[in-house]
């Protein structure tokens, strides 16, 4: 897999776009179609709008930024490369300017070549239709809090200057940003046409740059892409030709049919989680065709800090101290996939290793060693809330309803009257986010936008995050702790990674003992395809490459 | 006067005796009575035999077979370490027959699912036969315009599948509850499943009723108590009833078996009984992620209701036969 990788590199760097006939990347298994499974399709075609790890997946083989994330496997494919611009610039005026030069040659699906202009009014429409990181990751931009006040009129005047000659385009920031180039990478700032409408396009698909493009969409049967004529390879680790000719994406299969037609053959991949029922038949008989992955991703419990009963510290507090973790992984598919986690932020990155504040028996090691209720129970009464009624949202998938379950029983024996409301999964996640429907406590995954503590600790608890009444506000918690935001915002703006890992600790820490949430587990993806699939590459960002694999 | 011993035993005795003298019936009625009282012993089983609380997820805990003790979730045996399953029936008192994938002990949730399962069925059954019967007789006596209107009422309720009927009004009041006037019915509410499946029920007992009553309004001995002027109210109460209560009576167990499986239904649907309460049909439906490995889950729950619903067949067959006026007399002569 990596050898033929390796030749795709070698092949790209040589002859950049040049490929025989029948053949990608060197290689004869061009052709056939891939044909993928979800319970649900994952809602607008809009590249900056959707923000559901279903279609950024996918929109990682159709849409180009000037950098990405490269399509390669490892915390290789965590570091930012050139995509549309032909480098990845250096910063200036101290990390306030950023210069970027845009590749020649690249033209959208429909024929027309990408130009600097394209380029700034993608910036400008992130604004215009509410792209739910417009504020998060780009708000730094000088013109975005005009943007961001009155979108319908965004200009990011000052913020954005172009040179069609020179083919560069360059960013001014209000102050330094240490992340700004992989949130320039991150699907939602790709280039789109200038003349796509400044409104969410729905099911209409806008024209692509990578080797793919949307020929057709019904939300509630399929998906369907085809390659684009227009494609002609630049960079195979930014974007690599695809294998396959076409992309089938079907819905409506649950969790468990979609398991059943993934082994017989009638389907290449499914999007799901596996269902907890169907691993030990899955291990057992299909191992070759499973791939354990490692993953920036979490489950937790987000509480809504601004209504009852959780509005109360102690309350949260004893959510933390009664959440037995253990049980929980158990319930996601057991230690192979899933370990448990008591901070807001994956081991993997600083602020993922403070001392659990929540954990029977504390010891020197920092580590969770199992709930303790009667702690959790006292909590409860000393807060004055026992008794009250709580609604638990989940998703209507069944490892979801598994865990839910756990969870509704967990806060029943504290002290707590629990109903448990499963949603649609397609529904759930803007449900939980909106604080028009009043949820109190949901259960949900998190997955990492790029690698590092930010995509937890700031985009799911910064004051930035926190938007009432809307479906894109993913601070659910509702939570903003000035003392911690300011410990984000330096840690975000500083480059010294020593200095960086300590500010994102202290913000951990703070945000725990604060107990927003109920970190449960970090997990490890478990993907499974069908026996015809090869060259499956894994990337730690947006998972199976659909562009790499082949079925013929 | 004769003597009250000599009298002929009324058409209630005569049927008791005919009961009596079919076995089919009295074995159906000892199946019924284990139930309940298995059932009724519920909490007995789950303190002091299985001593777990089948109401909370014991995913992590632990039960001692053998002096041993043994996780109640079992790493499943594959080269790459996915997954758990439940425990299996140990065939000792705790976990008799094994967990549920909340690491619940399935034989207590039997038990006391059964207690809500037969709970809702008698219950709904009963609220139906009484509802029916006011209308049935109501409709069959008074005839006219209201026999018109609330046969036309049954008729549209009939036109309607029972369980789409069914589903829909569970879809209602479990999401929302139920409100009349000052008394709201929370949704985890049993009365909620009862008044459900009381009410698509109706028609279906209603007609029988509604035709018997009518046959009765046109006898003799009804014709004659309105030629001497009794009120309709005393005679709906001292002629009709009485002679009505048979077919109510005979189509009691009939709708007590075919309330228990709607409410099966309804709670595998997840909108009948809800977590974290029991019934038989909620345990099917938790056994049913479970069905490749601990198949016993889904079955135990399944072959309940087989056994009552066939044992409460049996019994309204009896009834029928030990009711059956020409029936007794073929007997007795």
């Amino acid at each position: 897999m990596c050898a033929i990788l390796a030749l795709g590199l070698v092949v790209s760097s040589g002859r950049a776009g040049a490929q025989a006939p029948g053949e990608t990347l060197g290689s004869p298994h061009r052709g056939g179609t891939l044909r993928l499974t979800a319970d649900s399709s994952g809602g607008t075609l809009d590249p900056q709008i959707n923000y559901t790890s279903t279609y950024l997946q996918l929109f990682s083989v159709l849409y180009d930024g000037l950098l990405t994330f490269p399509k390669v496997e490892g915390m290789a494919g965590t570091r930012v490369v050139a995509d549309l611009a032909d480098h990845v610039p250096e910063p200036e005026d101290g990390g306030r300017t950023w210069r970027f030069t845009l590749r020649q040659g690249v033209r959208f699906s429909d024929g027309r070549p990408v130009t600097t202009d394209d380029v700034v009014a993608s910036f400008r429409r992130l604004f215009k239709v509410g792209a739910p990181t417009a504020g998060a990751f780009y708000g730094a931009i000088v013109g975005a809090d005009a943007c961001l006040a009155h979108p319908a009129s965004c200009t990011l005047e000052g913020g954005i200057e172009a040179d069609p000659d020179s083919r560069q385009v360059i960013f001014h920031l209000s102050r330094p940003d240490g992340e700004f180039l992989q949130k320039i990478a991150f699907p939602h700032a790709v280039i789109l046409p200038a003349d796509t409408p400044a409104h969410d396009v729905g099911n209409q698909p806008v024209p692509t740059t990578g080797p793919y493009r949307i020929v057709s969409y019904d939300p509630n049967r399929a998906l369907t892409l085809d390659r684009n004529p227009a494609f002609r390879m630049w960079s195979a680790e930014a974007q690599p030709d695809g294998y396959v000719d076409h992309i089938l994406y079907s819905f409506g299969l649950d969790d468990e049919a979609e398991t059943t037609a993934v082994e017989n053959g009638h389907y290449d991949w499914m999007y799901e989680d596996k269902p907890q029922d169907r691993l030990g038949e899955l291990g057992a008989r299909y191992a070759s065709q499973l791939h354990i992955q490692p993953l920036f991703a979490f489950w937790y419990l987000p509480m809504n800090t601004r209504r009852a009963p959780f509005d109360n510290v102690l309350a949260r507090r004893a959510v933390n101290y009664a959440i037995d973790r253990r049980a929980l992984t158990m319930l996601y598919g057991g230690p192979a996939l899933a370990t448990p986690l008591c901070s807001m932020v994956p081991p993997v990155f600083p602020g993922g290793d403070i001392a659990c504040p929540y954990t029977r028996d504390p010891t020197p090691d920092g580590r969770w060693h199992g709930p303790d209720l009667e702690r959790a129970r006292a909590l409860v009464r000393q807060s004055g809330t026992a008794g009250q009624h709580v609604t638990l949202i989940v998703a209507n998938r069944s490892i979801d309803i598994g865990m839910g379950t756990y969870v509704r029983n967990t806060l029943e024996s504290i002290g707590y009257h629990v109903d448990m409301k499963p949603l649609n999964i397609a529904i759930q996640f803007p449900y939980i986010q909106n604080t028009n429907n009043h949820v109190q406590i949901a259960l949900t995954d998190w997955f990492a936008d790029y690698a590092s503590p930010s995509n937890f600790l700031d985009d799911l608890l910064g004051c930035e995050n926190f938007h009432p009444g809307s479906d894109s506000s993913i601070n659910m918690a509702g939570y903003c702790n000035q003392t911690a935001q300011d410990l984000m915002i330096r840690a975000l703006a500083t480059t010294d990674t020593v200095a960086q890992a300590d500010l994102w600790r202290q913000a951990a820490r703070i945000v725990m003992d604060d107990a927003p949430t109920a970190p449960i587990m970090s997990m490890r993806y478990l993907d499974f395809v069908s026996a015809r699939v090869g060259n499956y590459v894994y990337t730690m960002l947006y998972h199976l490459c659909f562009s790499r694999v082949w079925v013929q | 006067m004769r003597s009250s011993s000599s009298l002929p035993p009324g058409p209630w005795a005569v049927a008791i005796r005919a009961l009596a003298r079919d076995r089919a019936s009295l074995v159906s009625v000892g199946v019924l009575a284990l139930m309940v009282l298995a059932s009724l012993m519920a909490p007995l089983y789950a303190r002091y035999v299985s001593r777990t609380d089948p109401f909370l997820s014991n995913v992590a805990g632990q039960v001692q077979i053998d002096g041993r003790a043994v996780d109640i979730m079992q790493p499943n045996d594959n080269p790459l370490h996915l997954g758990l399953s439940p425990i299996g029936p140990t065939g000792r008192g705790a976990y008799l027959l094994g967990a549920d994938s909340q690491g619940r002990d399935v034989a207590a949730r039997l038990l006391y699912g059964g207690r809500n399962s037969l709970l809702i069925a008698s219950a709904a059954a009963l609220l139906c036969v009484v509802m029916a019967g006011v209308v049935g007789i109501v409709a069959g006596f008074f005839g006219g315009v209201v026999d018109a209107v609330l046969s036309r009422i049954m008729d549209i309720m009939w036109a309607v599948p029972v369980y789409l009927f069914a589903i829909s009004l569970s879809i209602v009041m479990v999401s929302q509850g139920l409100t009349i006037g000052p008394f709201t019915i929370t949704s985890d509410n049993l009365l909620i499943p009862i008044v459900i499946i009381a009410i698509v029920y109706v028609p279906y007992a209603a007609r029988p009723i509604r035709g018997r009553v009518m046959a009765l309004r046109n006898s003799e001995f009804v014709l004659a108590a309105r030629g001497l002027g009794v009120p309709s109210a005393r005679i709906l109460l001292r002629d009709i009833l009485p002679n009505v209560t048979g077919t109510i009576v005979v189509l009691a167990p009939l709708l007590t078996a075919l309330a228990l499986l709607t409410e099966s239904a309804l709670s595998f649907l997840s909108i009948g009984v809800q977590a974290p309460a029991a019934s038989w049909g909620t345990i099917i439906q938790d056994g049913e992620g479970l069905i490749y490995t601990r198949p016993l889950v889904a079955v135990a729950p399944g072959l309940a209701i087989v056994i009552v619903v066939l044992a409460l067949n049996v019994l309204g067959d009896g009834l029928r036969d030990a009711l059956d006026v020409r029936e007794t007399s073929r007997r007795g002569h």
